[in-house]
């Protein structure tokens, strides 16, 4: 019988999941952990060909010389999002050589890896440790996953690693361009999708290595983003990705007037609250809404005549603008969303790729998300004490992964651009579904009826008092939305736990449960 | 006829509607199928409002089948009125449907709020009758007016059911201080409109295509009834839209046809095909007929609005537009996507030049006024009292919009 203890923030967390036993989140920075990291083993020269030529024919042979078996952990990155033809192809050759149980550990999980819930039901797969978008976040809410999910931002997929959370068995790492040393790198090549840091820690403490490239070049291959003395194999394949769905040629900024509007009294409010000033830094995602905040930074910072010292990204054509520009010195880049972020990544050496380690990793000397000024960040809720929840939709359901949000959470303002209901579901809640991040570090909820601010930033609530801002607050926000909407009813849930939501220290946080058909 | 109905829209591009079909039964109760993409969270309460709808109409036998897509309680509601009544009329059944019965859901406070005659109508903002999606956050855009529009964005076989989700849109809807417009259907047509807005604190009513001041007394004699008979007085005012090129001949007539008349606006594109032309970018065609609104207009002491600028994805030739409308004298003009709002706004507005100059003239005024003298001069110039007038317009309107400090004469002072 698994017992459940309640953590920090109230929920109810098993001790144990997936046989392992369990930390609770136990508030904001508590969790100290002792020991050491993780390290893989000890290589040696001597087992690997001195002319640096490690090529496998195929990626079948790469698997086996590399010991695939029964209940092995297998990592992949989400560089090539939607594009990614690696992945499954993995499972297929595991299914094919009857192999189970296995845990595929992806960065993120898209649309084009939904037919793998297939191997998940007939056992290759145990489960999946990472995104749950779409498709797969339905079959794991419904409890047809045999394992229990876990979700990890960036950074604590990171960290999950170099703690040893997670030991990965097998690494497989699509690479734009690579060497036959195992040097890879993501600007180049027709598969380029900017940078491959999603896959530094995979290539650092993995068991076992293996790059796969539908652009082989001869040694070096520079940069090289992941290192070839980390790698045991390289093969050569004919695709690794679809280029159209890697990286999207046009990334939009929304032309829905309410997001404009959102996005404007988002820009105004970071203005009034003195955030844009000369050196500011800031983050801004690439959907349609923080794209128009980015542009409407811009204009700001162009009257002004005032730029930014650094923008942290996911790079897109708009970000690249205001760079070339001179708006902003360096672009700190995560992932790079289209065609001139690569193109600029390429050309310009202020223009960094960066790695969950130096943004993200809780367990290292410092990051540089508490560096940034200001990030803007969604939720699919938000509740009266400013927990958030991006993971599931408010009828109970995975929706998606954490992505860097967590992470972000660390950056000196939070602002959360959002609607205050979307259809007829309100966004502000007594509670949120899933507790993703918790509210003490959530400064400000921007919705198109009014914002509120997190009353523990008396700073930010000084700084705008005698503006003309819709200031409210956050109960104010929640009954405006419930008069609008009526009042949801509370969602009915089976006695199963379906997934563990990680905390950027590897403590639990939450955890989701399958939802009642 | 069909012995069944539906109303609503549903589709994929279809969002805060429901489509509600329906089948008046002789037995078996009151039966519903629900299919809705937020039933988990609302479910109960879509079943017990249609509950409450067909218990209200005294229905006790009906198959009903909902296809929601996140549909708020006032467009459920009006979706399941209008089939209830589309069902008594195509078939005569035994069942005892009252048909004058309305199910009012309970009216907004700030819903029941009069506005005045001279505010600013500089933008109003057109929302389909029938497409609740975008009635929901049209109040956050911030035009002076919106429009519930009952005539051309409303499919002729949507035209009824519309009248439905206008009247609760009027009662449920928050607009957040934009004046509630109706614009509704060509009379004769548009007079049966009346029974739906007018008891619902309507604050102006568009009428379309009108061509003679008899239009006007007819939907003032069908308004005056209507609020005698619900007991009910508040002001309810009209802004006709000459169409037409006898409409632009009888501007004047109409203009003046009564006391609750606050604007005469043009519509071009029904004006262009009257004339047998093709409208331009240059506008000559319509040159005449707008001169000709704006002198009726002003003639009259309404205000003059403009017809709309339909290509909302250039901003910049909408500025030219505007610029051009308020050269011609035009007070406002007409917003088909919230988009436009913030440039006409913009645009009408007096601009910097002419704010200081008008400050200017305003102090040599308030200077001489002081002195006692009876001419004002700036400079070596004089100035009329016409010129005076229109400069203290100018700076009460920039106060108005926050161009300009209330207290800019303490301040500039100092």
């Amino acid at each position: 019988m698994v017992k459940f203890k309640k953590n920090a923030v109230g929920r109810n967390i098993p001790t144990e999941i997936n046989g392992k036993p369990v930390v609770l989140f136990m508030g904001v920075g508590k969790y100290k952990p002792t020991g050491r990291k993780h390290a893989p083993r000890i290589a040696s020269c001597a087992d690997y060909p001195l002319d640096g030529n490690k090529l496998i024919p195929d990626l079948k042979t790469a698997l086996i010389k590399a010991g695939l078996k029964d209940g092995m952990t297998i990592s992949t990155h989400h560089h090539f999002r939607n594009g990614d033809l690696v992945a499954n192809q993995i499972f297929d050759i595991a299914a094919e050589l009857g192999i189970k149980d296995l845990v595929w550990y992806p960065s993120a999980s898209f649309q084009c890896q939904e037919r793998l819930t297939a191997y998940l039901e007939d056992g290759t797969l145990n489960r999946i440790e990472g995104s749950m978008n779409g498709p797969l976040g339905r079959f794991t809410t419904q409890g047809k996953m045999k394992g229990t999910a876990v979700l990890r931002s960036h950074g604590g997929r990171y960290q999950a690693v170099q703690d040893g959370e997670v030991q990965i068995d097998i690494a497989v790492i699509a690479a734009p361009t690579a060497d036959p040393f195992g040097n890879a790198n993501g600007v180049t090549g027709s598969s380029a999708c900017g940078l491959l840091g999603f896959a530094l820690a995979d290539s650092q403490y993995a068991d076992k290595v293996i790059v796969v490239t539908d652009n082989l070049i001869p040694f070096p291959c520079i940069p090289w983003q992941i290192q070839g003395n980390y790698v045991d194999y390289v093969v050569e394949m004919d695709k690794i990705g679809i280029p159209e769905r890697i990286i999207s040629g046009t990334t939009q900024i929304t032309k829905s007037p309410d997001r404009l509007y959102l996005a404007e009294l988002t820009a105004k409010f970071c203005d009034e609250a003195g955030i844009i000033r000369d050196g500011f830094s800031f983050q801004a995602g690439a959907g349609g809404t923080s794209l128009s905040i980015g542009n409407y930074f811009g204009d700001i910072m162009r009257e002004r005549g005032i730029k930014a010292r650094f923008a942290r990204a996911g790079s897109n054509q708009y970000l690249v603008k205001m760079f070339e520009e001179g708006l902003v010195e360096y672009i700190l880049d995560g992932q790079t969303f289209d065609l001139e972020g690569i193109r600029s990544m390429r050309e310009n050496p202020n223009h960094v790729d960066t790695s969950p380690f130096t943004s993200y990793n809780y367990h290292g000397k410092g990051n540089f998300a508490g560096m940034v000024d200001v990030v803007i960040l969604g939720a699919t809720e938000v509740d009266v004490n400013f927990n958030g929840n991006v993971v599931t939709h408010s009828d109970g359901y995975l929706l998606h992964g954490i992505g860097g949000w967590q992470n972000c959470l660390f950056s000196k303002t939070v602002v959360m651009p959002i609607p205050l209901f979307r259809d007829r579901i309100p966004v502000i809640r007594d509670e949120v579904t899933t507790i993703t991040g918790p509210g003490e570090l959530i400064d400000v909820i921007v919705t198109e009826r009014g914002i509120a601010i997190n009353p523990r930033r008396t700073d930010l609530l000084e700084a705008v008092k005698d503006s003309d801002l819709p200031i409210k607050t956050i109960h104010e926000l929640k009954e405006e939305a419930e008069r609008i909407c009526g009042k949801p009813q509370p969602i009915e849930f089976e006695d199963r736990v379906v997934a563990a939501i990680k905390w950027v220290d590897g403590t639990v946080i939450d955890v989701v449960w399958q939802v009642k058909e | 006829m069909d012995k069944i109905v539906t109303t609503g829209n549903k589709g994929k591009t279809v969002r805060s509607d429901c489509f509600v079909t329906l089948e008046l039964t002789n037995k078996g109760g009151i039966n519903i199928e629900l299919q809705s993409k937020v039933g988990k969270l609302f479910g109960d309460s879509i079943l017990e409002l249609c509950r409450d709808v067909f218990a209200f109409f005294d229905i006790k036998n009906a198959n009903i089948k909902i296809e929601d897509s996140g549909a708020l309680p006032f467009v459920l509601a009006a979706r399941f009125e209008a089939a209830i009544k589309m069902s008594k009329q195509a078939l005569t059944l035994q069942q005892n449907i009252e048909i004058d019965k309305e199910y009012l859901l309970d009216i907004l406070p700030e819903n029941q709020n009069h506005t005045k005659k001279d505010r600013y109508r500089r933008s109003r903002l057109y929302l389909p009758g029938n497409s609740p999606k975008f009635m929901l956050n049209a109040g956050i855009h911030h035009s002076d007016g919106i429009i519930l529009d009952l005539e051309d964005s409303v499919a002729h076989d949507k035209k009824y059911e519309a009248k439905f989700l206008v009247r609760n849109a009027l009662r449920q809807v928050n607009f957040y201080g934009a004046e509630r417009m109706v614009r509704i259907n060509q009379l004769p047509k548009g007079l049966d409109d009346l029974n739906y807005i007018v008891p619902n604190h309507v604050n102006l009513i568009l009428i379309p295509k009108c061509e003679s001041a008899d239009d006007i007394r007819q939907i003032n004699d069908k308004i005056t009834q209507i609020l005698e008979s619900e007991d009910k007085n508040y002001p309810i005012y009209l802004m006709p839209i000459i169409e037409s090129a006898l409409g632009v001949v009888n501007a004047y007539q109409i203009a003046t046809a009564a006391d609750n008349m606050v604007a005469l606006a043009i519509g071009l594109e029904d004006y262009t095909a009257d004339l047998g032309t093709q409208r331009t970018s240059k506008g000559h065609e319509t040159f005449f007929a707008r001169s000709q609104v704006v002198n009726a207009a002003r003639a009259a002491k309404i205000q003059p609005i403009d017809s709309v600028f339909s290509d909302v994805s250039d901003m910049d030739a909408l500025r030219d537009v505007v610029l051009e409308s308020k050269s011609l004298g035009f007070d406002g003009m007409g917003c088909i996507h919230p988009r436009q709002i913030g440039v006409i706004h913009e645009y009408y507005a007096p601009n910097k030049t002419e704010i200081e100059k008008a400050k200017r003239i305003v102090w040599a005024f308030d200077e001489a006024t002081k002195k006692g003298l009876g001419v004002v001069s700036l400079g070596s110039k004089m100035i009329d009292p016409p010129v005076v007038k229109r400069a203290q317009r100018t700076v009460e309107m920039a106060i108005d919009i926050g161009k300009l400090a209330k207290d800019w004469k303490e301040k500039e002072n100092g």
